[in-house]
């Protein structure tokens, strides 16, 4: 149960404030308040009574909504940081209807008329160890299908996903390998889904059918420690190349088809403490490159704004060709050099992949109740891969 | 209920309005209003109404404003009532007469049509919290709950835990808790049943506390299975915060059998499929608690919690990851090896926080075993490089605590070798406090880590820790170590820039042992390290070198027992947490004391920490006057060493704080002892250069003085009879042994006469046969005749031998007696022994 309820300014005004039970000694709430620095600057109404007593009447958000009657104060979104999963949306992209997730709860059109849409969301955050000789030494996915509805009037939703869809590993132990690499079938470790999803048929035919609430929530979770072809290959090496010089070379390959473009990819990599200098050396013709060594951290960073896959059109496939990047670092050795890999590294990298999904769980069709001959609402499907810690030793 | 912001603080801002002057115009408007019938009497008195309200949110006291308030209340607009609730509701305790004059009204509005209204008013009503008004209470109450909309029985549920508190005889002479359960087993709302349940856990948990018989009749509530199995067929209705609220009640539940339990875990079985975490967490405390009694359901509940505990971790924030991590922390530690083939789940990732690093790491050492050590030591030492110093620290004694507690320790040694060829002062401080832990646990691997740590130069350890551990290690192994006595000899000089006392108090027990093990070569340094020790500032330091330097006057020979008793393996380190404490934790399933046990748990290994002291002191303690009984002296010092050791290596896995401070209390307590004995001799000792010269002429060793070690330990001969490296055996045991056993042979051989010469230094020959695999008990005599007790251990068996060795130096012969536990060995090791003799001094 909740005794007293604060929301309070950056300056640690009392904003709202609520004492339920009037059971909390006067002053307790002000040690409280010393020892925690505040962040929200929200303007806030009235607390909507869904607390009595100190015990909440209801966790939905829907009915939350309709305790609230003042108009909402619209908030710059560009001033608002990123919330969610879904924030990796607008990082600006041309491609998707990115603005259209910044929007507030109460979507209208200009003309004054709310807009019917929904979007589904399928992000996944992967995770990837590479050897230092390039071999995969972990991979995992962590998954959310994140919806967000503007549909009036709530109804029903189908979503179906991967007819061959599994879940729970067979084999006794995780990351076993063998098992279907490649072979189409996706096979999830685990799942769990959102309160108002109904998984009557879901054994049946893989169908969530669910009644959204308002506004954007978590439909499914789902994690894969199932093999899964990386979008990137990156090998790095760092070797001696003179007394107090060493070269590394950094290798991106990737590793997707041609219709799909990863952006803002950061590569990092810490070099050992007594790096003096590094100069780079980019491959010819790169375009939206940049390179720095930062000295307070000991560190090189790469930075590209978009990779697209090379593509070389031949007779009967498609192949992708590598990029490669060179960086030469000098620097001073002090001790013996046996020790470089064990300073530098590991390679870091970060980026994010619009309409692409490491998993391959797919979102088949998605059905929205009809009302009426003429309901035809707007729905996005969107697929987003982002690095999680996707890590390449030396 | 107050707002606690002063209103002198608020009145500074611009952007609300001065509190004093704001609320005597509201009154003024509001009594304008009371009786006005215009048409828009209703959108003022909103407007107003309006603005008290965000005054009083905004924490002004508008409470002088009440009379008015009341006065305005008869309105038929819900906006306003609702506003005129929530003010009467918050001021009504400061003005207990004033609340009388809205009983009237909300009395009334409690018959209203509309039923949010009759729900408002009731809520209000029962927000009061006004004693004198209780009667008004009770009606509406007994009503309300029977109304036929949901939402006021809702609110009437909340209502009788109000009415509890505020007059327990009230509520409890109305029945109302006997509603309340009809209520909860039998509402169609379920909001309504989890209010119900609310109220009545609050009635019930009060009054137990208060009566037994209360309790007793409360108990059988509990005992009823009914109770769970209505709830729980309903748990889907629920919101989440209810759902959490069931579940927990359910985590109680004492089944009369199995298939009760099979049942409830059926019924559960999809809500570990939420993607709500506290639901998840509240169903496997359910989970776990019911199959308590049933091993083997219990381990396979273990797997089935597994998948979603892993996803929770994966899915949500950092912050949400690690409260779900802490608990998977608890599950982990409790039964590691249901967790062991998932370990690739806990390495760490490169976006990981710290915090949750290290719960990853402290979980990845927990799993350790036979199939998995390879590769969980493989990924830490990956770590090892990491950018982020705690984590790589936390990796290399991850490593070092795997080493202790499993199998593939020859594996695990070398990699932790490797750790000092890094060139890094941190990894190399932390890896050389873990190989001293090793070598106390096996010793049988002294020769690989010396070899190796006798390379690393003391100047580039700065830490205390890893300086110390140093330290030791140089007077442990000084006589396999050829540098040893000269490296100690550099740290002494620099005493007086050695600023932690950690470092001095190792540095004096190293050079006190080193000096046993290679007098002639460290009797200087001692001289030093005593009358820097004395005269040093710091208490410990100080009392540890005069209680050193008295030993040494009494007897050396008591001294190097003291010093240098036979070790024995440390089998067993100090746990971390007693079971004691983890079970109280996991009882505590699914609450803070989860994630904060990782606070918290310092503060709880303090008071053990105090009792061990206290342990000690007594020991201390019971002895005083007894200084003289050298077998006591051991004792004590062999506690003394345990434990210390044992709390020095509890300090380095917790805290660096706490640590010194509890190191040094049990030299504390025996130097007293001494002091009281004896009278101060530092002047004495200030003056003379080299003062231990003149406590060690009854050692026999005056003679030996200045002289040089140079020769080198003689090759080691190939041996028929294969003798124990690291054979253990101490005085009482060869004294014990010697009397019983009967003599095997007796002979006389004799000596090179390099080797005769060469026994001008004893030390030489007992260096020689330790070589042999042939250790040194005692020794003494004066030239030319030496008298030595040596011993040997039968390799891979118990059979020791053992032998008395009188030389004389003049006529180069050796008198033999050896005695063995097992007799048809002796004559081997006869010959073994005198051909090690043998070559004495010819190298």
């Amino acid at each position: 149960m909740i005794s007293q309820f604060f929301v309070l300014s950056q300056r640690g005004d009392h904003i709202v404030f609520r004492d339920y039970r009037g059971e909390v000694p006067k002053g307790s709430a002000e040690i409280f308040f010393r020892k925690v620095k505040f962040w929200n600057d929200d303007e806030a109404e009235e607390a909507p009574p869904v607390f009595d007593f100190g015990y909440p009447q209801t966790t939905s958000t829907e009915v939350l909504k309709s305790y609230i009657f003042n108009e909402p104060i619209m908030v710059d979104a560009g001033r608002l940081p990123p919330l969610g999963p879904a924030a990796m949306f607008m990082q600006g992209t041309k491609r998707m209807p990115g603005t259209a997730v910044t929007k507030s709860v109460v979507a209208t059109e200009p003309g004054g008329k709310k807009r019917e849409e929904i979007f589904v969301d399928i992000i996944e955050r992967i995770s990837v160890t590479f050897s230092s000789s390039g071999y995969i030494l972990t991979s995992e996915i962590d998954g959310t299908i994140q919806m967000k509805s503007y549909l009036s009037g709530n109804p029903e939703i189908r979503l179906a996903l991967n007819e061959d869809l599994s879940i729970g590993r067979t084999g006794s132990s995780t990351f076993d390998y063998r098992s279907s690499s490649g072979g189409g079938t996706v096979v999830l470790d685990d799942c769990n889904f959102h309160e108002s999803v109904h998984l009557d048929s879901f054994d049946i035919d893989r169908t969530l059918s669910l009644i959204p609430p308002d506004g954007e929530f978590p439909v499914m979770n789902y994690r894969m420690t199932q093999e899964f072809k990386p979008p990137f290959r990156v090998t790095a090496l760092i070797e001696e190349a003179g007394p107090s010089r060493a070269e590394v070379l950094l290798k991106i390959r990737a590793d997707f088809s041609a219709n799909v473009t990863a952006n803002t990819i950061t590569v990092q990599m810490p070099v050992p403490s007594y790096t003096m200098r590094a100069s780079f050396e980019l491959e010819a013709g790169a375009v939206g490159q940049t390179t720095d060594f930062k000295e307070g951290s000991r560190r090189l960073e790469w930075n590209l704004k978009k990779a697209i896959a090379f593509t070389v059109l031949t007779y009967f496939f498609i192949s992708q060709l590598q990029r490669i990047l060179l960086c030469n670092i000098f620097y001073v050795l002090l001790w013996n050099a046996g020790n470089l890999t064990k300073e530098a590294g590991p390679v870091n990298m970060n980026f994010t992949i619009p309409m692409y999904n490491a998993s391959k769980l797919q979102v088949r069709y998605l059905q929205i109740a009809k009302k009426s001959k003429t309901y035809n609402p707007y729905r996005w499907v969107r697929y987003v891969t982002q690095a999680n810690s996707y890590v390449a030793r030396l | 209920m107050a707002p606690t912001v002063p209103t002198a603080a608020k009145s500074a801002s611009p952007s609300q309005p001065s509190g004093k002057s704001e609320v005597a115009d509201l009154k003024q408007q509001l009594r304008q209003l009371a009786g006005s019938r215009a048409p828009d009497a209703d959108d003022q008195r909103r407007d107003v109404f309006k603005r008290v309200i965000s005054c009083m949110t905004a924490g002004i006291d508008v409470s002088a404003a009440f009379g008015e308030m009341v006065m305005c209340s008869a309105t038929s607009d819900v906006v306003t009532k609702k506003m005129c609730y929530l003010y009467v509701g918050a001021h009504a305790r400061a003005h207990p007469d004033l609340a009388l004059l809205t009983i009237n009204f909300l009395q009334r509005d409690c018959r209203d049509q509309d039923p949010t209204i009759r729900g408002l008013a009731l809520r209000s009503l029962c927000s009061l919290r006004v004693p004198n008004l209780v009667e008004y209470l009770v009606t509406p109450l007994t009503t309300g709950l029977k109304d036929p909309s949901a939402y006021v029985r809702m609110i009437a549920a909340v209502g009788a835990a109000k009415l509890y508190h505020i007059s327990a005889t009230a509520c409890l002479d109305a029945d109302l808790p006997a509603s309340l359960k009809a209520l909860m087993l039998s509402d169609p709302d379920a909001q309504v049943v989890a209010n119900c349940l609310h109220a009545l856990q609050e009635i019930w948990t009060l009054e137990a506390a208060n009566s037994e018989s209360a309790a007793r009749e409360i108990e059988r509530h509990y005992i009823a299975s009914q109770l769970y199995f209505t709830l729980l067929n309903r748990i889907k209705e629920f919101s989440e915060w209810a759902q959490c609220t069931v579940l927990e009640l359910a985590s109680k539940f004492l089944p009369s059998d199995n298939n009760e339990i099979f049942d409830i875990m059926n019924l559960l079985e999809d809500r570990l499929q939420h993607a709500n975490g506290a639901v998840v967490l509240a169903t496997i405390k359910v989970f776990l608690h019911l199959t308590m009694s049933m091993t083997d359901v219990h381990q396979q509940v273990y797997e089935r919690i597994k998948a979603p505990l892993l996803t929770l971790v994966g899915a949500g924030s950092p912050e949400q990851s690690y409260s779900v991590l802490c608990h998977l922390h608890l599950l982990v530690m409790r039964a590691p090896m249901l967790f062991s083939s998932d370990y690739k789940s806990f390495y760490c990732q490169f976006s990981d926080p710290s915090y949750v690093k290290k719960l990853k790491l402290e979980m990845l050492t927990a799993i350790a075993n036979e199939s998995n050590t390879y590769e969980i030591v493989t990924e830490l030492c990956e770590y090892a490089g990491n950018v982020d110093v705690p984590i790589a620290r936390e990796s290399i004694r991850a490593v070092g605590k795997i080493a202790l507690q499993q199998y593939d320790v020859n594996a695990i040694v070398d990699r932790l070798l490797q750790f000092l060829e890094m060139d890094k002062d941190y990894v190399t401080a932390e890896t050389l406090v873990l190989v001293k832990d090793l070598l106390r646990k096996y010793p049988q691997w002294s020769h690989d880590c010396i070899a190796v740590v006798g390379n690393i130069s003391s100047k580039n350890i700065q830490e205390p820790k890893g300086k110390a551990a140093l330290i030791w290690m140089l007077g442990e192994y000084s006589q396999d170590m050829h540098d040893a006595p000269y490296i100690l000899e550099g740290l002494v000089e620099n005493w007086d820039e050695e600023h932690s006392p950690e470092v001095r108090l190792h540095l004096l027990t190293a050079v006190m042992k080193c000096f046993f093990k290679r007098p002639p070569e460290t009797q200087k340094a001692l001289g030093a390290t005593l009358a820097a020790g004395i005269s040093d500032t710091h208490q410990d330091v100080h009392d540890r070198a005069l209680f050193y330097y008295r030993l040494l006057q009494y007897d050396p020979s008591v001294a190097e027992r003291v010093v240098n008793p036979p070790k024995q393996a440390v089998s067993v380190f100090a746990d971390m947490q007693s079971s004691e404490m983890k079970d109280r934790i996991f009882d505590e399933f699914n609450s803070l004391s989860v994630p904060s046990y990782l606070f918290t748990d310092k503060d709880h290994r303090g008071p053990f920490e105090y009792s061990e002291d206290l342990t000690n002191l007594t020991v201390g303690a019971e002895d005083p006057e007894n200084v003289i009984s050298a077998q006591r002296y051991q004792e004590n010092d062999n506690d003394l060493l345990l434990s210390t050791s044992d709390k020095e290596d509890n300090g380095t896995r917790v805290s660096n704080g706490s640590s010194t401070s509890s190191y040094n209390a049990p030299s504390d307590l025996i130097s007293p002892s001494l002091l009281s004995s004896q009278p101060p001799a530092e002047s004495a000792l200030m003056t003379t250069g080299v003062p231990t010269s003149s406590s060690l002429s009854n050692f026999g060793l005056d003679d030996l003085l200045g002289l040089g070690v140079t020769e080198a330990p003689a090759p080691r001969p190939p041996p028929a009879l294969t003798l124990n490296s690291k054979p253990v055996l101490d005085p009482g045991t060869f004294q014990r042994k010697w009397g019983q056993l009967a003599l095997s042979l007796s002979q006389e051989c004799s000596l090179s006469p390099q080797g005769a010469a060469a026994l001008m230094n004893p030390q030489s020959l007992i260096r020689h046969m330790q070589g042999n695999y042939i250790q040194c008990i005692a020794s003494g005599g004066q030239p030319p005749n030496y008298k030595f007790f040596f011993y040997a251990q039968k390799d891979g068996v118990t059979a020791f031998f053992l032998v008395e060795c009188i030389i004389n130096t003049a006529s180069a012969k050796a008198q033999l007696k050896i005695k063995a536990d097992d007799g048809t060995a002796a004559e081997a090791f006869s010959t073994l022994f005198q051909s090690a003799l043998s070559k004495f001094g010819l190298s």
